[in-house]
C-alpha cells in the first residue's frame, strides 16, 4: 500500500467538504465534556480516559477506533450510564444524563437478547417499560420486525435464528425506543466476514432512513471507514482522542468505494494512527524463537 | 464403533440412549439375581431342611456354613444321622421373587392391628410431610435467594448466617422440634424446612448470580427499573436454573424424610419399614425402600417434562 500514490486523506472533494459543513450546522445530540475514568485496581490507579471532548451532531454516523486497551468500550458504557464517570458529564440534546435510560439505546456485542422471549417480545420489551399498552407496543414491535426483515421469525426464541439475524433483533429492540442516539458496541464482532458485510449495508439502510445518531465502536479499519461521516481515533494508556478523521469518501457509500484512493488514503491513515511503526527493538522481539524443526530429507523441503 | 461410544463429552445416539438407560436398571438387578439364585457365589448359610440327631437344630433353621459343617463332621463321627440342608443367603438378602411379590403383597395386605395403616395411607402421610416442609421452605427460600443473589445488601446480610446454619444437622433439632411443635406431623415438616431451607437459599442465591449481567444492562438501556429490573429480567432469566435446582433440592428433601418420620409419633413409610424390620419380613423391607426410589425417580420425570412443557425457550438457552 505503501508504493501506491495516494492523495492526503485531509483533501475532500467539493461535495464531501459542502456536506461536512452543512452537517456542522446541525443540532448537537451528543457533547462529552473533559470526560476522565479512573479505576482502582490492586496495583493502583489506572486512568482509562483522560480528557475526552467532542461532540456528534443530528444523525451522524461517527465511528471510534482505537487500540486494545484504549477504553473505547469504557467510553460508550459511560455514554450509556452504565458506569459513572471519574469526571466531566455527557450532555444529550443538551441535558446531562445520569445513568442509564430509553434516550439511549445499545446494542452489545453478545446480542444480549432475552432468551426467555420471542423476537416480537423481545422488541416489545423497551415499549412496555415506558408505557406503552400492549396492543400499541405489539403494532409498533412488528413494524420494526418488518424493517430488520425478520417477519417470518416475530415468533421464534433468539436460540433458534442465527448471530446475524440475533443482531438484527437487537438493533430492532434498541430502536423501538425510538432512542436520541444509538451505541454500538463492536456489534458485528461476532460475525463472519459475509453476514457483517450484509450487516453494514442494512445499518446504513436504517441510518439513512431514521432519525438516529449513530455512534459505533469497532476496532475493524475498513468498518469504520465504510460506515463513518467521522472517525474518533483513541490512543491507549491513557485513552484520550488522538484525532478525529472526516472520512472523505462520498455518501452514500458503497461497496465498490472499499478500493477508492480516498478510502485507502484514510485507512493508510488510520494505519499509522493506530499500529504506529514499531522502534527496533520491537521488531526483534516481535519474532518468535523458531529453529527449524524439519526433517532435511523431508519430501517438502521448503514451503517457498 | 466401541470407540465412538467412548469419545469424551459426545453424545450417543437415540437408540443407544434407550438402551443403555435401562441397562443401568437390568445390570443391577442382574447382579442381585446372580448373587440369590447361583449358590457358589455367596449363600453363606444353610437352611435345615432334616435336622438329624443334632438336638439344638430344627427345620427351616439358618446357620453359617462353618458351624453347620462342623456339626455333620461331629455327627459321622459319632456314627449318628448327620443334619441336612440347602445353601442360602441370610434373611437379610431376599431374592429379587421374594421382594416383587412383597411389592404386591405390601399393598393388599391389611394392616395387623386395627389402629395401624394400609401402606398406600402410609405412603400418602409421606408425600404430605415432604410436600409441606418443601413447600414452606421454597416459599420463603426462593424470594430470599433471588434476593441475595440480585442485591449485595441482602447476600451480605443473610448469607453467613445461612452459612453457619446449614451445618447444624437438621435430625439434631428434633427433640427440640417435638418440644415446640408436638409430635404429630409439625415435628417433622419443620426437620424437613430445616435440612432444605438453608442449602435452598444458597443454592438459589447462587444460581441468581450466574445470571448473565449484561441482560441486566440491556434492560436497563432499555429502560427498565428496578423492581421491573427483578420481575422482568432476574426472575425469568434464571426461572429454568431454578426449576432445575428445585428438582434436586426435592431429592434431598426425600433424604431427610426416614430421620424426620422417627421424630415423635413414628408415622408413614418409615414406620411402615422398621415395623416390619421388627417382623423380619425383609423383603417388606426393600419393598418400601424401592417405592421410595419410585416415586422420587417418577416425580423427578414428570418435573422435567413439565418443565420442558412450560419453558419452551430451555433447549437453547445455553447457547443464545
Amino acid at each position: 500500500m505503501s508504493n501506491l500514490q495516494l492523495p492526503s486523506y485531509l483533501e475532500q472533494s467539493e461535495d464531501v467538504r459542502d456536506r461536512f459543513a452543512r452537517m456542522k450546522k446541525r443540532p448537537v445530540t451528543l457533547n462529552v465534556k473533559g470526560l476522565n475514568k479512573e479505576f482502582n485496581t490492586p496495583q493502583g490507579k489506572v486512568t482509562a480516559l483522560k480528557n475526552i471532548n467532542f461532540e456528534t451532531y443530528k444523525r451522524e454516523f461517527v465511528c471510534v477506533i482505537g487500540p486494545s486497551g484504549c477504553g473505547k468500550s469504557t467510553l460508550i458504557r459511560i455514554l450509556a450510564g452504565l458506569e459513572s464517570p471519574s469526571s466531566g458529564s455527557v450532555l444529550l440534546d443538551g441535558k446531562e444524563v445520569h445513568g442509564p435510560g430509553p434516550d439511549r439505546g445499545m446494542v452489545f456485542q453478545g446480542y444480549t437478547l432475552f432468551p426467555w422471549l420471542t423476537v416480537k417480545k423481545n422488541v416489545m420489551f423497551g415499549l412496555e417499560m415506558s408505557g406503552h399498552g400492549n396492543t400499541s407496543s405489539e403494532e409498533e414491535a412488528l413494524q420494526w420486525i418488518d424493517l430488520v426483515g425478520l417477519s417470518k421469525f416475530a415468533n421464534s426464541y433468539p436460540h433458534q435464528l442465527s448471530g446475524g439475524m440475533k443482531q438484527r433483533v437487537a438493533i430492532a429492540r434498541a430502536l423501538a425506543n425510538r432512542p436520541r442516539i444509538l451505541l454500538m458496541d463492536e456489534p458485528f464482532g461476532a460475525l463472519d466476514a459475509q453476514t457483517r458485510a450484509k450487516m453494514q449495508n442494512y445499518l446504513m439502510e436504517i441510518w439513512q432512513n431514521i432519525d438516529v445518531t449513530i455512534l459505533f465502536i469497532t476496532h475493524d479499519l475498513d468498518e469504520a471507514i465504510y460506515l463513518a461521516d467521522r472517525i474518533l481515533v483513541l490512543k491507549a494508556h491513557p485513552g484520550e482522542v488522538q484525532e478525529v478523521i472526516e472520512v472523505p469518501v462520498p455518501q452514500p457509500r458503497h461497496p465498490d468505494q472499499l478500493l477508492s484512493p480516498e478510502f485507502l488514503a484514510t485507512k493508510k491513515r488510520l494505519e499509522e494512527l493506530i499500529h504506529p511503526p514499531a522502534k527496533e527493538e520491537d521488531i526483534t522481539s516481535d519474532h518468535l524463537n523458531m529453529v527449524r524443526m524439519v526433517r532435511v530429507d523431508d519430501e517438502v523441503e521448503s514451503v517457498f | 464403533m466401541l470407540a465412538d461410544m467412548f469419545a469424551a463429552r459426545k453424545t450417543v445416539s437415540g437408540n443407544q440412549r434407550i438402551v443403555l438407560s435401562i441397562m443401568s436398571f437390568v445390570i443391577p438387578l442382574v447382579i442381585w439375581a446372580l448373587v440369590s439364585y447361583v449358590p457358589f457365589i455367596w449363600h453363606p448359610q444353610v437352611k435345615i431342611t432334616s435336622p438329624g440327631d443334632v438336638s439344638y437344630l430344627t427345620e427351616g433353621m439358618q446357620l453359617e456354613r462353618d458351624l453347620f459343617n462342623k456339626e455333620v463332621e461331629n455327627m459321622r463321627q459319632e456314627s449318628k444321622a448327620a443334619p441336612e440342608g440347602i445353601r442360602v443367603n441370610p434373611i437379610y438378602f431376599p431374592a429379587p421373587h421374594e421382594v416383587g411379590a412383597a411389592l404386591y403383597k405390601a399393598f393388599v395386605t391389611p394392616p395387623q392391628r386395627r389402629n395401624e395403616q394400609w401402606l398406600h395411607e402410609s405412603l400418602w402421610d409421606s408425600i404430605q410431610v415432604i410436600f409441606w416442609g418443601f413447600f414452606i421452605s421454597s416459599l420463603f427460600g426462593v424470594p430470599l435467594g433471588i434476593l441475595a443473589g440480585t442485591y449485595d445488601v441482602f447476600s451480605k446480610l443473610f448469607e453467613p448466617f445461612i452459612e453457619f446454619f446449614r451445618y447444624l444437622p437438621a435430625p439434631a433439632f428434633g427433640a427440640l422440634a417435638v418440644a415446640i411443635l408436638g409430635i404429630h406431623d409439625a415435628p417433622k415438616i419443620a426437620i424437613i424446612f430445616i435440612g432444605t431451607f438453608f442449602q435452598q437459599v444458597l443454592v438459589i442465591s447462587n444460581t441468581t448470580r450466574k445470571l448473565d449481567p449484561s441482560l441486566l444492562e440491556a434492560a436497563m438501556t432499555l429502560g427498565a427499573k428496578k423492581l421491573s429490573l427483578l420481575f422482568r429480567v432476574v426472575v425469568p432469566g434464571i426461572i429454568t436454573h431454578l426449576f432445575k435446582d428445585l428438582r434436586i433440592l426435592l431429592g434431598w428433601a426425600w433424604t431427610y424424610l426416614i430421620v424426620a418420620e422417627l421424630i415423635g409419633t413414628s408415622s408413614g413409610i418409615t414406620w411402615f419399614i422398621t415395623q416390619q424390620a421388627r417382623y423380619k419380613n425383609f423383603e417388606n423391607v426393600y419393598a418400601a425402600i424401592m417405592i421410595i426410589g419410585f416415586i422420587g425417580l417418577t416425580t423427578d420425570l414428570f418435573l422435567a417434562w413439565l418443565g420442558r412443557r412450560i419453558f419452551p425457550w430451555e433447549k437453547g438457552t445455553a447457547k443464545a
